[in-house]
């Protein structure tokens, strides 16, 4: 018996919740940064959920495409902790506050 | 002819261009070259014209050089209007004008800024030959304000000291109440008869009729008479000229005696066909032009200053060309402006002398005998007194005889009163002129001690054209016979101007009876001779001197301080218009309303501002927190807007 895609929306609008409030309420900037992979994967699932609900292929390709963008996202975003991390040695972002009025 | 024309006001430009651009860097005796020989040539170039215009079979020569302003109906041509009237200012403008730059090399050389006293004085006789050249009234208009200007530069001259800069303030100002009501005359002009051009003009005018009561004419020469009011000193404006006299000598001669202040005559005997049909006003000219000739004659009996005195003789002077042209003897009018041109400028120079040679004293108390140390002034200044009290053969007297028996023949309501007046202030003339050189050069010498060996005559150039000017003064007034004696050159030169007047202003006097004529004559003659008799009593035989006038008590006190009209002119006008300038103008409209609002619109905008900024607080997660917010609205958005 396959999913409805009812609950596949369910899900991944679940999983983009969890995924905003995350990135709003965590101060840590890797689990930030995980959130919002959870966002970009929770989009993902609407994506196939859609896909496969209208027999195309087009929700896939472009859930390839995000992947691949998550992936080069990840690189670019890690790299930017890690010096972070080496000159403030610190990752909260509620101390990373130097651009104010 | 058109271009001749044009280079006698334009040379003088030329000679203020150069010295007022260069004159700095140039060397002293150049500049006065430069100054000297433009005016002498415009004059010269004058004399030719005049020739010319001689055999002109019309003597009237109208040129037009270009479109001045254009402007819907509105057009003002830059042109010359060459008529007998103006022929007749322009040689006395450049005459006088010349003689008195000539002067000027002797009395300002030892004066700092001498480029710039010749080249105001340059831009002044410029200024003053647009305006009796102009063929418009707004062309007029324009040397009528440049010769205010040039006034107020030449009485400003010595800015360093108050005095001076304030006096040059108060002619400015006093004339912008005067010219205030000419711009008001032309405007009704223009707007009644849509051209200010006066040949255009006047042909217009001579189609009306003479206004019986307040009309459209009666209106706009009463608000010229105001502007002429302020110019020529009358009554109640007059009080800047005694002012101006802290101005350098030369420029007392030129601008306030000789040439400037009798704009305001030219300008009424100019716009004689309008004022000829408003009888009316003609009453208030003669009027004022009466009231002042007497009213400045009593205040000039006892200055000290000795420019003072002539200056209210000029203010009085001027009051008499008012009555010629109140009771319509225009040509009479600009009669007694030539020959007082010649009389006072020579006296002003030779006030001037006395004042050079005293190292800048004014005060008649200090001077006396005089006579043995300034020959040639004191000959010369006795000429021009006896002038201008009327003194057989002089000039002064063919002039006034003639401004006393046309009011005395005039026959229209008040002409009998301005006859009187007149009479009284020709008495009082003699009487204060009189006493001013009996003051000045006769007597025991009150000079100091100490400085009565520098007290010396002054450089032949001054002495020269001091001569020049007693002779024109002392036969100036042959080429205005009286009926008795031959024809009057003067009138019919000039009859064609005043042609336009209804028949019944014809400028002649009506019904003569020569009789009468001798009669008024011997009057006029009889009172300036007692008025001198008196001054001899007074200042010879007793020995009086100015500061025994003080004995004469509060009648004194009132006459020495001029009625204490500034006084009243100050605490009814000066002071409440700065009061209200002051409390209302500045501090409640100005510093409150408009500097309020523009305030307040930075103050509004600078609070917002700081409001708003501190949205940006730096937390990344705020940003988020706003994203999100946005994201939830969009979406919302959507849903209501498609759902």
């Amino acid at each position: 018996m396959p999913v409805p895609s009812l609950h596949v929306l369910i899900l991944s609008a679940l999983l983009f919740a969890i995924g905003v409030i995350g990135v709003l309420m965590r101060r840590n900037l890797v689990v930030m940064f995980l959130c919002v992979e959870l966002m970009l994967n929770a989009a993902n699932l609407a994506l196939i959920g859609f896909s496969r609900r209208l027999g195309q292929l087009d929700g896939q390709v472009v859930v390839f495409f995000v992947i691949v963008l998550a992936a080069a996202e990840a690189a670019v975003g890690l790299a930017l902790v890690i010096a972070l991390y080496r000159s403030r040695r610190t990752l909260d972002a509620d101390q990373l506050n130097l651009m104010k009025y | 002819m058109n271009s001749l024309l044009l280079w006698i006001p334009l040379l003088p430009l030329l000679g203020f261009l150069l010295n007022g651009l260069f004159g700095r860097r140039l060397p002293k005796p150049l500049v006065h070259w430069i100054a000297c020989g433009v005016t002498g040539a415009s004059f010269l170039l004058a004399v030719i014209v005049f020739q010319r215009f001689l055999d002109l079979p019309e003597r009237l020569v109208q040129a037009d050089y270009f479109r001045w302003i254009e402007s819907g109906d509105f057009a003002a041509s830059f042109g010359f209007l060459l008529d007998p009237l103006s022929m007749v200012m322009t040689l006395v403008v450049t005459g006088v004008g010349f003689l008195i730059h000539v002067y000027s090399i002797g009395y300002m050389w030892a004066e700092a800024g001498y480029y710039r006293f010749f080249a105001y004085m340059n831009l002044f006789m410029f200024a003053m030959l647009m305006l009796v050249l102009a063929d418009n009234y707004l062309l007029l208009f324009l040397g009528w304000e440049g010769v205010g200007l040039c006034s107020y530069l030449l009485i400003g001259f010595y800015f360093h000291k108050p005095s001076a800069a304030a006096a040059g303030k108060k002619a400015f100002i006093v004339n912008r109440i005067g010219d205030f009501g000419f711009v008001v005359g032309l405007l009704l002009l223009f707007v009644t008869f849509r051209t200010l051009d006066f040949r255009t003009l006047f042909a217009q005018v001579a189609a009306l009729p003479v206004e019986a009561h307040y009309g459209v004419l009666t209106a706009v020469t009463l608000l010229f008479f105001v502007g002429a009011t302020g110019k020529s000193a009358q009554i109640p404006l007059y009080v800047w000229l005694p002012d101006a006299m802290e101005g350098p000598t030369p420029v007392s001669a030129l601008i306030h005696a000789a040439t400037m202040v009798t704009a305001g005559v030219y300008m009424v005997a100019r716009s004689n066909p309008m004022y000829g049909r408003a009888p009316e006003t003609l009453f208030w000219v003669g009027l004022i032009g009466a009231l002042t000739a007497v009213f400045a004659a009593t205040i000039g009996l006892f200055q000290r200053d000795i420019k003072r005195v002539l200056a209210y003789s000029t203010v009085s002077q001027l009051g008499y060309m008012f009555v010629a042209l109140g009771v319509g003897a225009y040509a009479t009018g600009i009669f007694h402006l030539m020959t007082h041109a010649f009389f006072k400028a020579l006296l002003f120079l030779g006030s001037g002398s006395v004042i050079l040679a005293l190292h800048h004293e004014q005060d008649m108390q200090a001077m006396g005998g005089l006579r043995k140390h300034l020959p040639v002034t004191a000959a010369t200044m006795w000429i021009g007194a006896l002038a201008i009290a009327g003194v057989p053969p002089l000039a002064g007297f063919f002039s006034k005889d003639e401004i006393l028996w046309h009011a005395f023949a005039g026959g229209a309501r008040g002409h009998l009163v301005f006859f009187g007046l007149a009479t009284l202030a020709a008495g009082l003339t003699a009487f204060y002129m009189f006493r001013l050189i009996f003051l000045t050069f006769h007597g025991r010498t009150r000079v100091p001690e100490e400085q009565r060996h520098h007290v010396h005559e002054s450089p032949r150039p001054m002495t020269a054209v001091l001569v020049v000017l007693a002779l024109l003064a002392a036969v100036g007034g042959f080429v205005g016979l009286p009926a008795w004696l031959g024809p009057n050159a003067f009138r019919d030169f000039l009859q064609p101007v005043f042609a336009q007047l209804p028949p019944a202003d014809g400028g002649a006097p009506a019904p003569h009876s020569l009789a009468q004529e001798l009669a008024v004559t011997g009057a006029a003659v009889l009172v300036g001779l007692l008025g001198i008799a008196v001054a001899w009593v007074v200042f010879i035989r007793r020995g009086a001197l100015p500061d025994d006038e003080k004995r004469l008590g509060a009648a004194h006190q009132l006459v020495f301080n001029k009625y204490y009209i500034d006084e009243l002119y100050d605490r009814i006008i000066v002071r409440p218009l700065t009061w209200i300038s002051e409390q209302w103008l500045w501090k409640i409209f100005d510093a409150g309303l408009v500097d309020g609002l523009v305030n307040g619109a930075g103050a509004l905008v600078q609070g917002l501002g700081d409001g708003a900024r501190r949205v940006q607080n730096g937390l990344a997660r705020t940003y988020l927190g706003w994203v999100a917010v946005g994201a939830i609205g969009v979406g919302l958005y959507v849903l209501f807007l498609f759902g």
